[in-house]
């Protein structure tokens, strides 16, 4: 009986005899060892390679590895390349988790177990202030690191990763200053203005302003559209745009008592209410087909907001996008570098970020991906200053952000903002899209909120 | 090994069966004791061997099963949040007491109940039919076979994908097929039904071919002369079904039951995948949140780890009890039958 299950007789027509059987046997022992093997000494060889520092490269390649999540676009500029060729001694590999709320987690379990981290890891914005807060210890201090200039950083960005006590744990890489990208052609259908300067003034300075425009869209709107994509991306825009959100300075958890969010909140759910926005929520398949669909005339929108709404579009949408400045400026996105101190080789990642990092690099990558420099240095050069989209046709998309990054006010984050921001869209506003009433709405995402913040 | 049954003699007494040599000369003194060592070393190695050969089970279990058991039902009884395992703080019950009324676990432990019902049962009936159909001698019913196994074979993920995008309220390909026949949309994600439906459609789509294959093999094992006297006695298809087939298969349907009552139980791919926020709340409204879905939500994506155990540790005993109600149930099964 176990004789027949075994592959023995498939073997047999192929090797021959028993003896070719037992051949293929071994072999496949012999290589499946020598694969552990060489697991082990390719192991113990970047040993050795950081231990001598790989200065002078006596043969042995240095290995940095990346823990990256999204698409972050470094190998896509060419960046590794890049580096690899001013450091021959060096190979730059990546490990992309495709999304941050898979990667997170993983890199929390690594750090509190201090195993399995790559030389450097990412961080996004709506981490860093809980990693600054619970994990600084097991970062390397980059602000001491030779050749880190805290003054190529927007101010608020170098804020972002850095300790109380001076400790900096993470080198920024791009921001999200937002603007609003809005359909030309769905706009003028509604009798809206399209200019893009016009388009700024409607509601220049205040969130109402944008949702009675969107009841202006709303009058003459062609069938089946809606003024915004989502509930969820309206009121993170408005969220964005206030100094002080979930926690105050102190770190206490004030989203409940902060007439801000509440507002936003209420704003948000009026714009459901009159059916301003669509059921929808961001950056999932049934969002990317209202996209592909032409159905919604404005999204908040960061620079990296212009590569998924050209990924999601069909062709004939290219030059119809237009992009204004938002009500009111903030920021959407961004991330940081990081190199943990267990690491097999600190130094040559911190090196490489530090490159990484500079702004001539932001400003390439800028080119490329459309992930926006934290680094003001880039923004008079060439590449950014020329800089323009498909989608938008001609609109000069480098100037227009560069402004908008100005107008980005310095806000409080806290350790959990996330929780908090995905309780109030996906357990809140929402829920008003469905038709339950505004106040209904808050409880459900309110009562969440408590629940995932309590320890 | 050196443990041959055939070759290794029982011990032998002093003076026992006598050897046809005289006792007491050297050699056989020496003969004596050489062979009252290797007894003892045959006795030795047949009494612990088994167990250094079951060991490397047991070793990965206490590194693997136990400490890990072991280590949850500690954390669960203190504050301790996954960012910082090391920095706990004792809250002795406190984590337990508060499952009681916590709305988000009942929440969560009633869907679990309802999309297991709403699963399983389908699930079931449909294998055995597919069983009952694939018994008969049918054409190319290898292909039959492996056809029904290939669900089982793709992963969570990528049926769930497709799933989403069939289940899609505006777009999606059920709702095309019910508004062509007149029903109005229906949001498969977000209303309570309809989603616990969606969630429940998945886990039948991966698991029937399964199940219907282990009926198969069970049906395939009634020895052929009970259906043939059943025939001379002028039972048609559908009452040798139940008469001869239902009663034979008794046994396998159990275990499929206990099975899949344990997997209903820790349902937690199909509605984490199925959720278009693709967090771990179950919906807006938490409408498809699972206990396993709950439990992830509090460890990972609140990192609060106490918590976190003391949820799992009250599956666990809930699992406990659902295993004795089986076994209960079985057991009278078999005592009447």
């Amino acid at each position: 009986m176990r004789a027949r299950l075994l592959p023995h007789s498939r073997l047999r027509s192929s090797g021959g005899t028993p003896i070719a059987r037992k051949a293929v046997v071994l072999a496949a022992a012999a290589s499946l060892g020598a694969g552990l093997l060489a697991g082990c000494s390719s192991d113990s060889g970047d040993k050795t390679g950081s231990s001598t520092g790989g200065g002078d490269g006596g043969g042995a390649k240095v290995t940095i590895t990346m823990g990256l999540f999204g698409t972050m676009g470094f190998k896509e500029a060419g960046l590794y390349t890049e580096y690899e060729k001013l450091h021959p001694d060096i190979k730059i590999q990546e490990n992309v988790v495709e999304r941050n709320e898979n990667y997170y987690p993983a890199l929390v379990n690594h750090l509190t177990t201090n195993s399995g981290l790559m030389d450097v890891q990412a961080i996004e914005v709506g981490n860093i202030a809980e990693v600054v807060a619970t994990q600084a210890a097991k970062f390397e201090d980059l602000s001491k690191a030779s050749g880190v200039d805290k003054g190529n950083w927007l101010d608020w960005k170098w804020q972002q990763a850095t300790t109380k006590d001076d400790q900096t744990i993470g080198l920024g890489t791009d921001i999200g200053p937002m603007a609003i990208c809005y359909r030309k052609d769905l706009f003028e259908q509604a009798g809206l203005p399209t200019d893009r300067e016009e388009v700024g003034k409607l509601w220049a300075g205040d969130w109402n302003k944008f949702v009675t425009a969107g009841e202006t869209f709303k009058k003459k709107a062609p069938k089946g559209t809606y003024f915004m994509d989502s509930p969820g991306g309206l009121i993170n825009a408005i969220l964005s745009s206030e100094k002080e959100k979930f926690y105050d300075a102190s770190g206490n958890v004030i989203y409940k008592t902060n007439p801000a969010v509440k507002a936003a909140f209420d704003l948000t759910a009026k714009a459901a209410q009159e059916g301003l926005v669509q059921s929808q929520t961001q950056f999932q398949p049934a969002w990317d087909q209202t996209i592909a669909n032409n159905k919604f005339a404005t999204v908040a929108c960061p620079p990296w907001m212009l590569g998924t709404i050209k990924g999601k579009s069909q062709p004939d949408a290219a030059g119809k996008w237009d992009v204004a400045v938002p009500p009111k400026g903030g920021n959407w996105g961004g991330s940081f570098l990081a190199v943990p101190k267990s690491g097999k080789h600190v130094k040559e990642a911190t090196e490489f970020i530090t490159w990484l990092t500079a702004p001539e690099q932001q400003a390439k990558l800028f080119a490329v991906q459309g992930s926006f420099p934290s680094a003001p240095g880039a923004y008079t050069m060439p590449s950014v200053t020329d800089a323009k989209n498909e989608m938008t046709g001609d609109a000069p998309i480098g100037q227009i952000f560069a402004e908008a990054a100005k107008s980005i006010p310095v806000q409080t984050i806290g350790p959990k903002d996330q929780i908090v921001q995905q309780g109030l869209t996906d357990n809140g506003v929402i829920l008003v899209t469905k038709g339950k009433s505004p106040a209904d709405a808050w409880k459900t995402a309110t009562k969440t909120i408590d629940n995932n913040l309590e320890k | 090994m050196a443990t041959r049954h055939d070759t290794a003699a029982p011990p032998e007494k002093e003076g026992g069966a006598a050897p046809g040599r005289p006792a007491g000369t050297d050699t056989a003194d020496a003969e004596h004791r050489r062979r009252a060592r290797l007894s003892r070393r045959w006795q030795r190695d047949m009494r612990w061997s088994p167990y250094a050969f079951v060991s490397p089970f047991f070793l990965l279990f206490v590194a693997f099963g136990l400490f890990p058991l072991i280590y949850t039902a500690w954390a669960s009884l203190h504050t301790v949040e996954l960012t910082a395992p090391t920095d706990m703080e004792w809250a002795g019950l406190r984590n337990y007491t508060r499952i009681f009324d916590d709305e988000f676990f009942w929440n969560a432990a009633r869907n679990t109940l309802t999309i297991g019902i709403i699963s399983t049962v389908p699930q079931l009936l449909m294998a055995m039919g597919l069983a009952h159909i694939l018994n008969y001698r049918l054409r190319a019913s290898t292909f039959y076979r492996v056809a029904m196994l290939a669900p089982y074979a793709t992963s969570i993920a990528a049926a769930s994908l497709v799933f989403v995008l069939l289940f899609g309220r505006d777009y999606g390909m059920i709702n095309w097929v019910l508004h062509s026949v007149g029903f109005d949309n229906i949001d498969w994600q977000n209303d309570k039904w309809p989603s616990q439906i969606a969630v429940s459609t998945i886990i039948i789509w991966r698991w029937t071919g399964y199940n219907a294959l282990i009926y198969l093999a069970a049906m395939q094992a009634i020895p052929n002369d009970l259906y043939e006297s059943a025939a001379l006695d002028g039972a048609n298809r559908i009452r040798q079904f139940f008469h001869v087939t239902l009663p034979q298969l008794r046994p396998t349907i159990l275990f499929t039951a206990v099975v899949s009552t344990i997997g209903a139980s820790q349902v937690f791919g199909e509605p984490l995948l199925f959720d278009a926020n693709k967090g771990a709340s179950g919906g807006a409204e938490h409408q498809f949140q699972t206990l396993g879905l709950y439990l992830y939500e509090q460890g990972w994506v609140n990192q609060h780890l106490g918590r976190a155990s003391a949820i799992a540790w009250t599956m666990f005993l809930i699992l406990i009890v659902i295993g004795v109600v089986n076994y209960v149930i079985s057991r009278r099964l078999r005592a009447s039958s």
